[in-house]
């Protein structure tokens, strides 16, 4: 496997959605290509940082508005 | 050498657990607010209220839109709550609830986040143009809230066809099969969004996150 052949396969890789036979191809060819591994191992930390970030706070007045939207709904006793 | 195997991605604690994870707690609030209590209710929405927005934002890219979608999302949810089946987390539900309000602002606003450019899916646009090496732990070099920017700033400079499937993939975690579903899109075409998506946004990050620009730092123009 080249370089554009672990490129296209690198999101299947990393879900672990690939045969055991392309896996090996694709380890055979890390183990010899240091650009390849470090596209591989930062596109996973580009994962890895955005699905485990911290969502920032709600700003107060956003979520005063929201609380009063829920509220007014729930003090009417039905949905 | 070093073990060039390093997958799968690693999710952590605060990853959004919305599928296969069983959430005790969550489903004693929906039974109770189903049952008339309001006060679980209001706990579900402070529980994903952040989320929610950060999602309503990502997806529709304006502030004033992003609360409107979060405003509905939980009144819809709360109207629909004998509808909810229990066979997926609630948060799952309200993510796609959410997404669906969010879509249809969108398409208030003429954006289209289903066709794409046909360039814009083409093979040759995948191949990195920078490559350097990030080392172990790259978001620790900056504090909390400068992260938080620099991540949003990123994802919003992505095209909205690309960064809904990886908010929906990477971020809330829906399967390529749900996420596929709720945007109208065949499998294949969310693989193929999810792979550009991702390689773009590494792309983005590289500048932030590269560890040494002068020692390591070299670009890659065309295939070796």
């Amino acid at each position: 496997m080249n370089c554009r052949g672990v490129v296209l396969e690198i999101s299947d890789y990393l879900d672990g959605e690939l045969d055991r036979e392309v896996v090996a191809e694709i380890e055979r060819h890390l183990e010899q290509c240091e650009d390849c591994r470090w596209v591989v191992d930062t596109t996973k930390k580009t994962i890895e940082i955005y699905c485990n970030a911290e969502p920032l706070p709600l700003p107060d007045a956003v979520r005063q508005r929201l609380h009063a939207a829920l509220e007014n709904r729930l003090r009417r006793g039905h949905r | 050498m070093q073990r060039p195997n390093s997958h799968p991605v690693k999710r952590g604690e605060a990853a959004t657990p919305s599928r296969a994870v069983k959430d005790d707690r969550e489903a004693a609030l929906v039974a109770a607010a189903r049952a008339g209590d309001p006060a679980a209710f209001e706990e579900l929405v402070s529980r994903y209220e952040r989320k929610i927005f950060r999602l309503a934002h990502n997806v529709t890219g304006n502030h004033e839109d992003a609360e409107d979608v979060m405003q509905e999302a939980f009144l819809k949810s709360y109207a629909n709550l004998d509808r909810f089946q229990g066979d997926s987390r609630f948060y799952t539900w309200l993510v796609r609830i959410t997404v669906n309000e969010a879509l249809m602002k969108l398409r208030k606003r003429r954006v289209n986040v289903v066709s794409l450019d046909e360039q814009l899916e083409s093979e040759d646009d995948v191949m990195p143009r920078e490559v350097q090496d990030w080392g172990p732990s790259p978001e620790q070099r900056y504090a909390q809230a400068e992260m938080q920017g620099i991540l949003a700033d990123t994802i919003a400079s992505l095209e909205p066809g690309f960064r809904i499937v990886f908010l929906l993939r990477d971020v809330e975690q829906l399967s390529t099969e749900e996420t596929a579903e709720l945007l109208g899109l065949s499998v294949p075409a969310v693989k193929s969004r999810l792979l550009r998506a991702r390689l773009r946004l590494r792309e983005k990050l590289n500048p932030y996150f590269r560890r040494d620009r002068d020692a390591l730092g070299r670009s890659r123009s065309s295939e070796p």
